[in-house]
């Protein structure tokens, strides 16, 4: 394996577990943004530059300022006092095993792995503008339309307050 | 010999380079540009200091630093010492591995983000293909590193300046990156490179920067207001607010973390102003055609940077601190809708026929949208008494 891949596959899965085991939110939060910048590495590593630094754009600039300040509004940082492990951590390690059988089975016999595989392309970002502004102008304006009927909504929301008594 | 001075600094790392065995020789290359750009931007951090410092008495009516050689010269070197030598205080409540990483998340993306401007003929560290796209990328990593300084002081004041500057740095973030759009829009390229390319050559005496269209102008006024907010500059400096809230995000650093934070936001300033030259300056080509040739282009563009570094000294020395919902307002209301017209200008520039049309079409549309806008933002303001919603 390269070992490149093998530092960022690493790096991204215990991001991945801290975000989930840690005890302190804000810690998890942060640990969550380890595992995006991991992800934004891998797909540099593919060779896709604009996917990787949307990516860190997207997430580590935004998403994550986002959940940050979502934690901080919403409660305390002081970490509980429950145990990390639910009680019933045995049966969900039990689904997920299942889980992950079911599908390894799936993927295995599925005709998918007798696909030839094609040649790596080389997406550039002007071929990928170009893409985007002609086969895919359709999604690409009805994302456009359902983001901005997502941010009016959120914005009536927030305005109520002033609906009421001054 | 005037081609030999311009490639100077590119002989000279090829001739480096070729010291070493073939593989090692990309590493090297990298190490070489490395070494170089924290070497140049920590000196110019050092000489923009002092100009400040100066500038700022000058405008101030007073000396300035003046005591530690030739007129006060070799101060950012007694600083430095003193930030080393400095205790390192961290307060016992704060969480210190998220306390000490913030100053290195905050300076780290800024020196990234040097990589990908090109600083002369041939000088750029990377050539990528998604260049500005790459500068936007690690710029917004730094709003994190600001939380992360903010929240783990466990301090009110520090975690207000952190929420203010994170606001801030989101508001304009866009229309920074707005205004560049109509650049990558007429030039069709990400990559800083090919932007400078595009700026080559002159119309009679006025060389061909982006600058000098009323789509460009309009851009370079609006990305130098969002850079200066950007980099959390006065009149925008809210996040540090020494009157409210002490020192902002960075209250509980002392020694060399704060020293990492204030060269933080000189970075952050040299970059953004670097990349305003490459949009919208024409990058390290020439003001006037005769002196293309005779002078080396890096010159040009570290005059440019200085000429950067002097306006935002300054705007420092002469302008009041603004409100934070005056920012506000002014960032979604003004700066926002700006933006977006001027794209609308620059594409109605790009497929017009060249000729006076298209400048009397995109004057009247940012003309008019300046008026109205700036009308409307006085009119609607109803002087009384303020009302405090929160805090009573």
């Amino acid at each position: 394996m390269d070992p490149v891949f093998a530092f960022l596959a690493l790096l991204t899965t215990a991001g991945a577990v801290a975000a989930v085991s840690l005890r302190n939110l804000v810690h998890c939060a942060l640990c969550l943004v380890v595992a995006f910048a991991g992800l934004a590495a891998l797909y540099l590593q593919l060779n896709a530059q604009f996917i990787g630094f949307a990516q860190i754009l997207v997430y580590v600039g935004a998403v994550a300022i986002l959940i940050v300040f979502a934690i901080l509004l919403t409660r305390g940082s002081e970490p509980g006092n429950q145990p990390i492990l639910s009680s019933s951590w045995q049966a969900g390690l039990g689904v997920a095993v299942l889980v992950l059988g079911a599908l390894g089975v799936a993927v295995a016999s599925s005709f998918v792995r007798y696909y030839p595989v094609s040649p790596a392309p080389q997406p550039t970002v002007r071929e990928l503008g170009e893409q985007l502004m002609t086969n895919y102008v359709l999604p690409l304006e009805v994302i456009g339309l359902l983001l901005t009927a997502a941010m009016i909504g959120a914005v009536i929301i927030a305005m109520h307050e002033k609906q009421g008594p001054r | 010999m005037q081609e030999i001075l311009d490639q100077l600094f590119v002989l000279l790392k090829a001739w480096l380079v070729g010291f070493f065995p073939l593989p090692w020789q990309p590493l090297v290359s990298i190490l070489i540009s490395v070494a170089a750009l924290i070497l140049v931007f920590a000196l110019l951090f050092a000489v923009a200091t002092i100009l400040e410092r100066k500038g700022l008495g000058r405008i101030q009516n007073r000396y300035g630093p003046n005591r530690v050689g030739p007129c006060g010269f070799f101060q950012p070197i007694a600083d430095g010492l003193k930030m080393l030598i400095k205790e390192d205080i961290v307060p016992s409540g704060a969480d210190r591995v998220v306390h000490f990483l913030a100053p290195i998340a905050l300076v780290a993306p800024v020196l990234l983000a040097f990589s990908v401007l090109p600083y002369g003929r041939n000088m750029a560290p990377i050539d990528l293909d998604a260049g500005i796209v790459v500068f936007f990328a690690v710029g917004a990593g730094t709003e994190l590193a600001v939380f992360m300084a903010g929240w783990s002081s466990r301090n009110k004041y520090s975690l207000l300046g952190a929420m203010r500057a994170i606001a801030q740095m989101i508001s304009y973030e866009v229309p920074l990156i707005l205004s560049s759009v109509t650049v990558i829009m007429i030039v069709g390229s990400l990559r800083p490179i090919q932007i400078v390319e595009a700026q080559a050559g002159y119309q009679g005496w006025l060389p061909a920067w982006h600058v000098f269209t009323p789509w460009g102008l309009a851009g370079f006024l609006l990305f130098a207001i969002a850079a200066t907010a950007e980099s959390n500059r006065s009149p925008f400096d809210m996040p540090e607010g020494e009157s409210e809230i002490v020192a902002g995000y960075f209250v509980e650093y002392s020694g060399f973390k704060f020293a990492l934070f204030f060269m933080g936001e000189y970075f952050g300033m040299f970059a953004i102003s670097g990349l305003a030259i490459t949009l919208f300056l024409g990058g390290w080509h020439a003001p006037l055609p005769f002196l293309e040739k005779s002078i080396p282009s890096y010159v040009w563009f570290f005059v440019k940077l200085f000429g950067f570094i002097a306006m935002f000294i300054w705007l420092r020395g002469t302008l009041p601190r603004l409100r934070v919902d005056q920012l506000m307002n002014f960032a979604w209301k003004f700066v926002l809708p700006m933006t977006l017209l001027n794209i609308l200008a620059a594409g109605l520039w790009r497929f017009l026929p060249a000729g006076a049309t298209r400048w009397l079409v995109c004057l009247v549309i940012l003309l008019g949208a300046f008026l109205a806008l700036g009308r409307s933002m006085v009119a609607r303001r109803k002087w009384s008494p303020r009302k405090y919603r929160f805090a009573e």
